[in-house]
């Protein structure tokens, strides 16, 4: 049984937890407010000079405090098409203690979600209709991705190396006990021979220290790689990402078009290794409002990204390419991933949300959404047209 | 703090050896000293503004070094650090500026006149001269650790200080925020424009946050004389022209400095210092003077000469590429300065420039007319 932290302590009763914060606080709101006059992210947005001198002075139990939340935010000031979201969580109760700014964050990211809202979570496989055929000669791959935090330990931005072994030492353990399918081994990223970093980089297994300044402005790059690793499932099938962005990000993937297949690993592996993390007295972080809590908000609900790599050459340069993605509530990315761009006709498609809809939901949405784009692709090579199919607002 | 070492407390749950960094692999002054033990000593200290262990260590931690660059690993985030973290810094210190002791004191003079010569050498191959050094500003925390609202305020004080100044000092200043397209271009002419930081020492440390906020670029009129305002330091300060007369450089770092730190005490808010260790600064190497003087000159031939390393330490100067610490030498022209910062005032570290530069022009002369240079090689200094 791992060494736990005792219950968080209040703030007040921490010697020196915030020292820092309440030496800020000898400076006026109006001197400590960032300028924002050029920013353009979610963080942004929302966080007026009132509202910071509002939070300015609380800390979460662990020390998280409003300029943790946001430095990130302030750091970059994002980009004039895309809209990042310009916070983090540094634990569960960031989400909490700083709801203000939080609420109307993921309001403004999540299509209007609500603070009274109530997230539904469905990892029943069988609830989902059809995916095991979608046209291999177009699919390529099919991927499900999501991530979990483990409960009783800060996130990536405030972990300390302490809590981050901790996490990888509970992992290392759970993933161990999986057999079968799932049967596998981990690779510590710090111990790792040539020869496995070779095959995990031909295997698109790897990850790299993160140079996002977006990541790296947050804290999660800190130690790096002290505590960070990759395992993964004998057949190359099933994968876990330990203290990259997320304590945990969890992938299941194989080439071709059977979404379902990768759908019913992806459910049964996530439940078997909650049950052992439930069964170490740490379970996933979750809430009925929020589903599982994650360190972007952008991640929150399902936290799921479920995509295909798919051929869509014609599709791709139809005028309304863009606007039946948007019906059918999915995102397109080059198959290198977030802002790469497209190589070949090939495009990474997957569902947009993320809060608000369930895992099967959303998986619904890209399986029954890349087989209507399959259809169009195939009638604009025979030079028909595709108005007659465009589907209605999802 | 910025990365979330406030909750200091809260890491004390976890075992001293479930929170010691994993240093097997790392070759920087911090990991060469901070065993287990130490950080069990050190974990649960703060500086007065909440300034921990892990925040001084980061950088290193995150920086494993190179195999031949021997990094500090370590930076200050206040006044403080250096005595609430002795047990670390002043052993790193020692190593680090050639045995100084914790009991050793300093000597600083910035009076020029105690400078001999240095107005002489030759332009036909020293081709600018220049010196800078760092200051802090008591009363505030260092860039690793400054809060906004803190950082501001040291602008705005350096900015009611410098725009003060008047004769040769009078100038201008260019907050990094508002900079116009022409502004910049012209300050990037100069040689002036910093941008911000992107080695990854200096951002683990977080002296990039809030970049640009708070930031700028002051030089006067005839742009010999520079300040730096919120980079790694509170204040850079440059003095620098074309040729070799370092004395007249020199003359004016000093002057200009001295002046700055008039109005600076007359707010209140003197430059940190002390007997010990000189000026504060934030990373360790730069304590003492923080001063760095030096030239660029042309030595094609000395510099391929199987000796030139070794003149170099005798001088105790150290030659860089003309594009600053980390850069290649062009052309056979290359940056040479003092390696000393600490231990030594600021008169006899920009002697030995002058003396030592002096000496390599007058070899590399010799060498030019296919002489030897065996009797000019220097004792060590």
């Amino acid at each position: 049984m791992l060494n736990s932290p005792q219950i968080r302590q209040q703030g007040s009763t921490m010697p020196f937890g915030n020292t820092h914060n309440q030496m800020k606080m000898k400076y006026t709101s109006e001197q400590e407010y960032p300028d924002l006059s050029k920013h353009n992210n979610h963080m942004a947005k929302i966080l007026t000079p009132a509202m910071y001198e509002r939070l300015r002075s609380k800390q979460t139990p662990s020390g998280f405090t409003l300029d943790d939340v946001i430095q990130t935010g302030v750091d970059n000031p994002g980009h004039p098409f895309i809209m990042t979201v310009g916070c983090v969580a540094g634990d569960e109760e960031t989400y909490e203690v700083f709801k203000e700014l939080l609420d109307p964050v993921i309001e403004d990211r999540h299509g209007g979600y609500k603070p009274s809202d109530k997230h539904k979570t469905d990892l029943n496989p069988s609830n989902l209709k059809g995916g095991d055929d979608l046209d291999s000669n177009y699919v390529l791959s099919s991927r499900v991705r999501t991530g979990r935090s483990v409960r009783g330990f800060c996130l990536p931005p405030h972990c300390s190396r302490g809590e981050r072994r901790a996490v990888e030492k509970l992992s290392i353990e759970a993933l161990a006990s999986l057999s079968g399918d799932l049967k596998g081994k981990y690779y510590a990223l710090k111990n790792m021979t040539e020869a496995e970093q070779q095959q995990l980089i031909d295997d698109h297994f790897l990850f790299d220290k993160p140079v996002s300044p977006l990541l790296l402005a947050s804290g999660m790059g800190r130690d790096w790689p002290d505590a960070r690793g990759i395992w993964h499932n004998d057949n190359k099938t099933f994968l876990v990402w330990v203290n990259e962005e997320d304590h945990l990000r969890v992938i299941s993937m194989q080439k071709g078009g059977n979404m379902k297949e990768v759908f019913d690993r992806f459910c049964t592996g996530l439940t078997k290794i909650e049950t052992l993390f439930k069964e170490r007295s740490h379970a996933f972080m979750w809430n009925e409002h929020l589903g599982y809590v994650l360190t972007c908000p952008s991640n929150l609900g399902t936290g799921l990204r479920a995509g295909v790599h798919v051929k869509l050459p014609n599709m791709s340069k139809h005028a309304k390419f863009e606007e039946v993605l948007k019906k059918l509530r999915l995102q397109k990315r080059g198959t290198g991933g977030v802002d790469t761009a497209a190589v070949g006709g090939v495009f990474d498609i997957s569902n947009a949300d993320r809060l608000g809809f369930s895992e099967v939901e959303l998986v619904q949405m890209v399986v029954d959404g890349v087989k209507l784009l399959v259809e169009m692709e195939k009638k604009l090579e025979k030079g028909q047209s595709i108005d007659d199919i465009m589907p209605a607002q999802k | 703090m910025p990365f979330g070492n406030t909750h200091n407390n809260f890491k004390l749950n976890y075992k001293v050896e479930e929170e010691y960094p994993d240093l097997s692999k790392h070759n920087n002054h911090m990991a060469k000293v901070l065993t287990k033990e130490l950080y069990g000593k050190l974990r649960d200290k703060q500086t007065p503004n909440g300034f921990t262990l892990d925040d001084v260590i980061q950088t290193g931690v995150d920086n494993p070094g190179h195999p031949f660059i021997m990094t500090v690993g370590c930076v200050a985030g206040d006044e403080e650090s250096y005595e609430v973290f002795k047990d670390l810094l002043d052993p790193i210190i020692s190593d680090r500026h050639n045995g100084y002791k914790a009991t050793d004191k300093h000597k600083t003079d910035l009076n020029f006149e105690n400078l001999k010569g240095g107005d002489d050498l030759d332009p036909a191959y020293v081709l600018s001269s220049r010196v800078r050094t760092g200051r802090s500003i008591k009363g505030f925390t260092l860039p690793p650790h400054s809060s906004r609202g803190e950082r501001r305020g040291i602008e705005k004080l350096s900015v009611e200080a410098l725009t003060s100044l008047d004769g040769e000092f009078k100038g201008k200043y260019y907050p990094l925020k508002s900079m116009t397209d022409a502004e910049q271009e012209q300050l990037i002419n100069d040689h002036f424009l910093f941008d911000k930081p992107v080695s990854p020492l200096l951002t683990c440390a977080g002296m990039a946050r809030d970049w640009p906020d708070g930031r700028g670029i002051w030089h006067n009129d005839s742009k010999t004389f520079l300040v730096w305002v919120n980079e790694e330091d509170h204040l850079r300060v440059i003095s620098m022209q074309q040729g070799g007369n370092m004395r007249e450089v020199f003359r004016r770092f000093c002057v200009g400095l001295q002046k700055i730190e008039e109005i600076f005490k007359k707010h209140n808010h003197g430059f940190m210092w002390n007997e010990h260790l000189g000026y504060i600064l934030t990373c360790p190497s730069n304590l003492g003077t923080g001063l760095r003087g030096g030239v660029h000159v042309k030595l094609p031939k000395l510099s391929t000469h199987p000796k030139f390393d070794e003149i170099l330490t005798r001088l105790r100067l150290q030659k860089r590429g003309t594009g600053g610490v980390d850069t290649a030498s062009v052309g056979g022209v290359f940056d040479i300065s003092n390696a000393d910062r600490l231990g030594s005032s600021e008169v006899a570290q920009v002697q030995m420039v002058v003396d030592g530069v002096k000496l390599m022009v007058e070899m590399e002369k010799k060498l030019e007319k296919g002489e030897a240079i065996d009797s000019m090689i220097p004792a060590q200094k």
